[in-house]
């Protein structure tokens, strides 16, 4: 049954205990242990780098054209560390309470002080490794504050702190790939692992260039694939971004953890169109100085300019004086729905609402008036004087978004609309970041462990960090210590024979349908279905209606799918088709996960248990468990209960008013 | 900001895979949105060309927000096309207007084989950055972040540097087919920070030479890398690689 093998003793000492007395590989043997890795962002390339310093040898595979690609380079904002440089009050306990809090205690504690416990040494690290982060005049650190945080603990690299970091974890993984203690395998996909014995024992990847299938052994397996958002078709990850290896895992036997967690983030730019393939986040720290409103009349046509003050909503300052625009992203995205079903909504599509810059404008341009001496300045001065201040602050975020949209955010309000942007859900793993496969673990985004219901902003980039630099290492060596007697095992066992077998008849399959839809097609059709019925609000009907519909759905899929080209030669659209595939299997799960829960925790919202003023009502008699599902055949999925037990922090009902 | 709709003429690049023989095929595509992406419009054309029972065009691109790197197209004659400061993914077709013709090619390079249609092989950066883009320090070896004191302005400078995308633009912009931006601005970001000291004599000779391995060719100061960067790398990173590489080449012990 489910053992999350955390450790006895005080929260505090936990994994100080379990470092001191976990088993070692001496080096000799780990030159012959072979560890598989897939997924190159911040949790495989750090996993990879970290594991070839050790001696073991690394395998490790992505499906870009290089590593530097994995879509943790997209991420902006920064990361967390309880350095406490700002000395304003920060320590590792209130990062890991900020963390609980933040997540509507559905974390497991122990992995989320062990988090706070090393996010300090990630910045170590990567200081050392020559992550330029921003930096004050004295040549110290900079801090930025985030949302859910009453200190500055967030350190960055402009907008761009997700590239750096990766960068900095990409170069370690080619330095290990230059001494030969890591074969990079790029274009390479994972179609399956492969057991022996129960035990996780190497996978079968698909050369996306010639389409070749190969088989790799390992002594272990890490899946460091990232996030599943792109089920919703429209999100801000990368067009690539899958759940395939996760997936796979999850028909092999790997229970799958919490999969309706999904944070939908309030600021990103708004559809435009059919055509629409992504969407475009806006950092959060632009809710630090925007105001957000929508018109007070329905179906207002005016344009932003022409509607004066008295007749504009700002709903986040009137429902949450306490937060106002700050209130954390679960409760901003739902107060933008809320508006837009209403009817408030702004821009031709209507489902948009403004994010406003001219107070900030104004305010900012007295300040500088002031600071230069010039009294009495117009207001056109004060005007261009503010909107330097603002330039300099978030130049390149307006910069991006008058390129998508063509309008210029110093003059218009932005528009904006919440987007899918993480899922907090992934593979069940116990403290070790082990899977429910023997020898099988996943890391970063792709477990479900540290986030609970709700991600904390710059929380991503540092779990995926601890995972792959500081945790590993020591948990992946207590488990090899046991398997030093095993030589590797040739790739003609039975069990390789198999599972390549397996990965063809499906690739044949697929390619055989000839249908007439193209894999977009079904793509959006389950992209609306899941927005629609397991998005930013859920109910009973609604969701068993989806269950039926992507049932109907994946159907039409496996008769109707037109794949062009073959499987023996480079085919964006079968890889795909293989995605979507696995994402129309996937949705299902998500949607009986959140048909099950029927409370309201963090980013999932059931209409049905809300309080009266129409807030996240949890029900922590009933729900305080992860929700680990065991995959037993098509739509038929097993609940198995990992209870969560709060000692150092009791839970409370979040309230930002 | 008017939105229109536009029909255009596109000349795209078609190769089956790297040893056949490539040539131009035309394509009227019709009713674009001026708020579409420019991979946007090949996604209706794709979409398209699949139920016609065609092949779709093969192109890279994962991010779509302009910074992961991948994309790559040269779009009439600019290495991702007309707007300064700009990937392929963040150009949008209000950059066109009815009736244009567009042409689009894969980044030409011979150290950047075409692999299919307007994809391309840019594994070559990956060996020059494992040739000596780093920084040599092993997970658990790194002191307290701040006992490194660092002046903001060359902070801000290594982050400039470090900005670089790796997408290939500045090969495929330069008539040399010349790397040096990009590995001018590895060996910047480095060579501007007190951690990249130590090794900062063999990393300009290593990753020089693996460029040079890699078929590459030689800088001859026309500034095109510059100008086509999406990221805006600045050319002062080559006079700085030059001068970590000939300060080294002299000094050097071996």
């Amino acid at each position: 049954m489910l053992n999350s093998k955390i450790p006895a003793g005080s929260l505090d000492k936990k994994w100080e205990d379990y470092k001191g007395h976990c088993k070692l590989v001496n080096p000799a043997n780990k030159r012959n242990m072979e560890v598989i890795i897939v997924g190159t962002g911040l949790a495989g390339a750090s996993a990879a780098a970290s594991l070839g310093e050790l001696g073991y040898k690394v395998k490790a595979f992505c499906f870009q054209d290089s590593p530097r690609r994995a879509h943790s380079i997209a991420a902006q904002g920064g990361i967390n560390a309880a350095k406490n440089y700002q000395n304003d009050g920060d320590s590792v306990f209130r990062l890991f309470y900020d963390t609980v809090k933040g997540g509507d205690y559905r974390a497991r504690e122990a992995n989320v002080h062990r988090l706070a416990e090393v996010s300090g040494n990630i910045i170590d690290q990567c200081v050392a490794q020559g992550v330029p982060f921003a930096r004050e005049y004295g040549g110290l650190l900079s801090n930025r504050s985030f949302g859910g945080t009453q200190v500055q603990r967030t350190f960055y690299a402009a907008g761009q702190t997700g590239q750096q970091l990766l960068l900095g974890a990409y170069s370690a993984l080619e330095r290990q790939v230059a001494l030969g203690n890591v074969t990079m395998y790029s274009r390479h996909e994972m179609l399956e692992v492969v057991t022996i014995d129960g035990k996780a024992r190497g996978i079968i990847a698909r050369d996306l260039i010639t389409g070749k299938l190969e088989r790799h052994f390992g002594h272990a397996v890490l899946l460091c694939t990232g996030g599943y958002g792109n089920v919703f078709y429209l999100s801000t990850n990368a067009m690539g971004s899958n759940v395939t290896a996760a997936w796979k895992a999850t028909r092999k036997g790997a229970y799958f953890g919490n999969p309706c967690y999904t944070q939908i983030h309030p600021t990103c730019i708004p559809v435009s169109g059919d055509h629409q393939s992504k969407l475009t986040l806006m950092s959060e720290s632009l809710r630090n100085d925007g105001r957000i409103w929508v018109p007070k009349k329905q179906n207002d046509n005016r344009k932003p300019s022409d509607i004066p003050e008295e007749e504009r909503d700002y709903y986040l300052e009137r429902r949450y004086p306490a937060f106002g625009n700050l209130v954390p992203r679960d409760v901003a995205s739902r107060a933008a729905k809320e508006r837009c079903d209403a009817g408030y909504g702004v821009g031709s599509s209507r489902q948009a609402v403004y994010l406003d810059y001219a107070a900030a404008i104004e305010r900012y341009g007295k300040i500088e008036a002031n600071k230069r001496n010039l009294h009495n300045a117009s207001s056109a001065d004060i005007t261009k004087l503010g909107k330097e201040v603002v330039a300099e602050k978030y130049g390149n975020l307006f910069d991006m978004y008058a390129k998508i949209t063509g309008e210029n955010p110093y003059e218009v309000p932005m528009r904006i609309y919440p987007a899918v942007h993480y899922t907090m859900g992934g593979l069940w793993v116990d403290y070790e970041l082990m899977t429910s496969i023997t020898g099988l673990y996943a890391l970063g985004e792709a477990n479900f462990s540290d986030h609970g219901a709700n991600r904390l902003g710059a929380s991503a980039l540092m779990q995926g960090l601890a995972d792959g630099y500081f945790v590993i290492p020591y948990t992946l060596g207590n488990y090899l210590a046991d398997d030093i007697r095993t030589k590797a095992i040739p790739t003609d066992h039975p069990a390789f024979v198999e599972a390549e077998k397996h990965v063809q008849d499906t690739i044949n399959k697929m390619m055989s349908i000839k249908g007439t839809k193209s894999v977009d097609h079904f793509h959006k059709k389950l992209g609306k279905i899941m927005w629609d019925k397991c998005g930013m609000a859920r109910n009973e009907k609604g969701l068993k209606e989806a269950i039926v519909e992507i049932q109907q759905l994946r159907e039409e899929f496996w008769k109707d799918v037109r794949i062009p080209g073959d499987a023996n030669e480079y085919n964006p659209e079968l890889e795909k088709a293989g995605r979507v595939a696995d994402f129309l299997e996937l949705g299902e799960l998500m949607c009986v996960d959140a048909l099950n829960r029927r409370e309201s925790c963090g980013g999932h919202f059931r209409e049905e248990s809300q309080t009266e003023d129409g807030e996240a009502q949890r029900d922590d008699a009933n729900f305080a468990y992860v929700a680990a599902w065991e995959y037993k055949g098509p739509s038929q999925f097993e609940l198995h209960k990992e209870p969560l037990e709060f000692v150092e922090c009791k839970p409370t009902q979040r309230s930002y008013k | 900001m008017e939105h229109y709709n536009m029909n255009l003429t596109l000349k795209v690049w078609r190769q089956k895979n790297t040893d056949a023989q490539g040539h131009f095929e035309t394509y009227p595509v019709s009713g674009i949105s001026s708020e579409m992406s420019f991979l946007e419009m090949f996604d209706v054309l794709n979409e398209r060309l699949i139920n016609e029972g065609k092949e779709p065009i093969a192109f890279d691109h994962d991010c779509r927000e302009g910074i992961c790197g991948a994309c790559s197209m040269h779009i009439n004659g600019r290495a991702h096309g007309p707007w300064a400061g700009t990937t392929t993914c963040q150009l949008h077709m209000r950059a066109f207007k009815d009736g244009d013709t567009v042409t689009v090619e894969p980044w030409r390079a011979g150290s950047f084989p075409v692999v299919k249609d307007l994809t391309v092989d840019r594994g070559a950066f990956d060996r020059i950055i494992a040739a000596g883009g780093y920084v040599s320090v092993n997970t658990g070896n790194a002191q307290d972040a701040n006992n490194i004191l660092v002046a903001k302005d060359k902070a801000d400078a290594a982050f400039a540097a470090a900005a670089c995308i790796g997408c290939g633009a500045c090969v495929a912009a330069c008539k040399n087919s010349s790397a040096m931006l990009f590995v001018s601005a590895k060996v910047s970001q480095l060579a501007l920070l007190p951690q990249g000291h130590p090794e900062k004599k063999t990393r300009a000779l290593n990753m020089i030479a693996q460029m040079d391995s890699e078929g590459f060719g030689s800088c001859t100061n026309t500034g095109a890398c510059e100008a086509e960067c999406p990221k805006e790398i600045s050319l002062t990173n080559i006079a700085r690689l030059n001068r970590e590489y000939i300060v080294a080449g002299f000094s050097y012990e071996k």
